[in-house]
């Protein structure tokens, strides 16, 4: 009991004390709000000050970051929307606490399901973003987002999310999780020409 | 070790003619004992077999077949498997001898059983409601209490699909009816009777006071619910006598949610995300316990490179929760938020990773069936290589020199709120507790699972048995996790991340099973029965929060009312564990 453990410990707060103003000094002002600086402030290199001045600054989130799901969409030439979703009712199923309401489609004169489902709710204030609807989806329909900044001031009026509300277009998908998406273009180009294939040699 | 088994197999049944069976149902282990027989039967296998570590005593209700069944795993702190028992009894009149004068550490796990399941556990000292208040209509995890909310037993809900027409559950019920009241209980005349119950229970030693010869009076002290050394919402109860502790009873349960029951509603995959959210501090971990017990049960095993993924994540979690635990007892020893933030600042880093490769911070969600989620993105092995290689021990050598030989923390720390090694493994105390009390028991080794029997560590253990050495323990736990993670990173293979494809309704065979890992935080067992069908008939867990909470009183007792944060603070509890 001499105190110099204390000491040495007041020398470690010391250290990091002056090595603030040492990364400061070396960034030359750069160190904050820049997209470097909030690089440099999440790396192993980091030292001094690694806080972000939320939301004037924002740390970029890494592809996989997933929160609150929507549907996609793809745009044809000629202006005309459809969603990828055939209403198949897999991610309803899968869903753990059970937030995502499909209403399928029937055609008037046939009685028969459409695939494009008439509603779909997702009650965002109980889905817990764990992802699996995005992840068991057959059709790439539904996918996770990247928005995290979604309070409201009266939850009860705003959190049921209906289709409109949910539907975002394929481009958005692709500019947010650009990896994931061009992995699974490919799938769906080799499954097409699969497909196509399979009717040429059937046609044969 | 096989041959010794075996021997231990053929003595319980013939030791104890008619009294022991062995459970011959497909898929089932262990033994069935006949209550009347089995305090015998848990004396000679504390005594003669060496079964001194009662891990998990759980309850299972079988409606359909109109009996319960108390269940409990034992094993040896010396190493091996489980060593499974099961007391059978009627549902009308579920009662079974309680354990607690063999295995002490049964006081908390019977309270919870009969506290959810109605099991009856004759000879308790103290038998009240754990988890759930006093005033509780039923016993929740019996399969005919129905919640107020039930829609159906088993998910997914017929209602969302294809006819999904939303509303809210709120909407649904009508004010006043989404809690249930026992028949003859009205909340309007109902006046609190001041927890005297709990008081009684804390007083009855009161008798037994006096070792000074002044004469005080004894006061009791609530600490808790709203107190910031808690870390959550839990209370003690203490019974000063002056300011030494005299005596302790933990009350929580205020952030309870049935965990369980909205397991056995969900399907097998389901429950992985909910599993997160029990030590919320340590999801990866949570993943590891819960799909080793279901994978155990479908009888897969994931590729190689998903066991070195596993085995990463889990290191880093380990990682990252210690220097929580370590960061938390300094603020409550009072050292305020430097050392927290000194500690945090790393685990961002970590949580970084998990975020990259999981898509969330803590509801990581990583583990599937027979594998995990997604393979490592561009860019993360470089990351997780420069943390564990370069970052990490540099900075684990200066937390170290900032915090270990500090005066103060020594003087604080240092021989209190004393463990001894015969009193942790009695109370079952698991994970850094134990150790720090010199019992070298870590799962890992013991009993190991996935593939941490190629790597090179040391089981971290220390032999004070004070908050001291459960905090060294912790400190040394993060440097052989480094090392592990270094072994693991530098083998990590090619390969596939997943068993067959990814299935969202997986078939789950009848039977029952028992996933262990060493957690962070201790002993993480998920005990799953399956009847065949898409939801587990019963889903437990066997939370180390809970169950190290039972050795609370006794660390305490003697000490000072501060110095109770600082040995609540050593234990590390999370709340969202501890409550389930
Ligand atoms: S989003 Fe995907 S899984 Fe859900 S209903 Fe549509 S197609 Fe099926
Ligand atoms: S992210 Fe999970 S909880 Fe949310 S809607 Fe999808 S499946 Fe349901």
């Amino acid at each position: 009991m001499d105190g110099f453990g204390i000491l040495k410990g007041l020398g470690v707060t010391l250290r990091r004390f002056i090595g603030t103003y040492i990364d400061d000094i070396k960034w030359l002002g750069k160190r904050y709000f820049t997209e470097d600086g909030i690089r440099h402030r999440m790396s192993k290199d980091v030292s001094g000050i690694f806080t972000v001045q939320y939301p004037e600054e924002k740390i970029p989130v890494p592809e996989e970051f997933r929160f609150i799901p929507f549907l996609v969409y793809e745009e044809k030439e000629d202006g005309r929307i459809f969603h990828r979703c055939t209403s198949c009712g897999i991610c309803a199923k899968v869903c753990p606490p059970q937030c995502i309401w499909i209403v399928r489609t029937t055609d008037p004169k046939t009685g028969r399901p459409v695939p494009e489902p008439a509603e779909f709710y997702i009650d965002v204030d109980i889905c817990m973003n764990c992802g699996y609807c995005a992840e068991y989806c057959p059709f790439d329909a539904i996918k996770m987002d990247h928005d995290y900044e979604l309070s409201v001031y009266d939850r009860h009026t705003h959190n049921i999310y209906n289709k409109e509300k949910l539907s975002k277009p394929l481009s958005y998908y692709a500019s947010i999780r650009p990896t994931n998406y061009q992995r699974e273009e490919a799938i769906r180009a080799e499954a097409e020409a699969a497909k196509a294939a399979k009717k040429v040699a059937a046609e044969n | 070790m096989t041959e010794q088994l075996i021997m231990t197999d053929v003595d319980l049944a013939e030791k104890f003619p008619q009294k022991v069976k062995l459970d011959e149902r497909k898929g089932y282990e262990g033994y069935l004992v006949d209550a009347d027989a089995f305090l015998d039967v848990a004396k000679h296998l504390r005594d003669e077999l060496g079964y001194d570590y009662l891990s998990s005593i759980t309850g299972v209700d079988y409606y359909p077949e109109n009996y319960m069944e108390s269940v409990y795993h034992f094993f040896r702190t010396t190493g091996g498997p489980a060593l499974v028992l099961k007391v059978q009894i009627p549902r009308d009149n579920a009662v079974v001898p309680s354990l607690v004068s063999i295995y002490p550490g049964a006081e908390f796990q019977e309270r919870e059983a009969w506290d959810l399941l109605g099991i009856r556990y004759e000879g308790h000292p103290d038998l009240r409601r754990i988890l759930m208040w006093e005033g509780f209509a039923g016993h929740p995890l019996r399969k005919d209490w129905r919640e107020p909310y039930y829609e159906e037993d088993g998910k997914p809900f017929k209602s969302r699909w294809p006819d999904g027409h939303v509303y809210r559950i709120e909407d649904k019920n009508p004010f006043h009816k989404n809690v249930d009241y026992p028949a003859d209980f009205d909340p309007d005349q109902w006046v609190p009777d001041n927890d005297s119950s709990l008081y009684a229970s804390l007083t009855k030693i009161q008798s037994s006071l006096s070792d000074s010869g002044l004469k005080t009076d004894t006061v009791i002290v609530n600490m808790g619910p709203q107190h910031p050394s808690t870390h959550g919402v839990f209370r003690m109860v203490v019974l000063l006598e002056g300011e030494t502790i005299r005596a302790l009873k933990p009350v929580m349960g205020y952030l309870h949610r049935n965990h369980e029951k909205i397991g056995e509603r969900n399907t097998y995959l389901m429950n992985m995300p909910f599993t997160d959210r029990l030590d919320y501090l340590s999801s990866m971990s949570n993943n590891f316990g819960y799909a080793l017990a279901v994978e155990k049960l479908m009888g897969i095993k994931p590729p190689e490179r998903a066991e070195y993924l596993r085995v990463i994540m889990a290191e880093f979690t380990r990682i990252s929760n210690h220097l929580f635990a370590i960061g938390s007892l300094l603020n409550d020893l009072g050292a305020y938020f430097t050392p927290m933030l000194y500690a945090i600042e790393e685990r961002e880093l970590i949580l970084d990773v998990f975020e990259a490769v999981a898509g969330s911070r803590m509801m990581c969600n990583y583990f599937r069936f027979g594998g995990v989620a997604r393979d490592l993105p561009e860019g993360v092995y470089e990351k997780i290589r420069d943390l564990a290689y370069e970052r990490l021990p540099r900075r684990i050598d200066e937390l170290d020199l900032y915090l270990t030989n500090n005066e103060i923390i020594r003087a604080r720390c240092e021989g209190v709120g004393i463990l001894t090694p015969e009193q942790a493994i009695a109370y079952s105390a698991s994970g850094p507790l134990l150790r720090a009390s010199g019992v070298p028991y870590d799962i890992r080794r013991a009993d190991p699972y996935s593939v941490y029997d190629r790597f090179e560590f040391d089981v971290a253990v220390r032999y004070h048995g004070d908050v001291y050495d459960r905090y060294l323990v912790r400190m040394d736990e993060i440097r052989q996790s480094i090392r592990i993670l270094q072994q693991a990173i530098r083998d990590l293979p090619e390969g596939p991340i997943q068993a067959g494809k990814p299935q969202y309704q997986v078939r789950v065979p009848p039977g029952e099973a028992y996933g262990r890992v060493e957690a962070p935080k201790g002993e993480l067992g998920f005990y799953v029965v399956s009847n065949g069908k898409p939801n587990p008939w019963r889903y437990h867990v066997r939370a180390p929060s809970f169950i190290n909470i039972t050795a609370l009183e006794t660390m305490a007792k003697g000490n000072k009312v501060a110095d109770s944060v600082a040995i609540l603070g050593s234990i590390d509890i999370v709340l969202g564990e501890l409550d389930r």
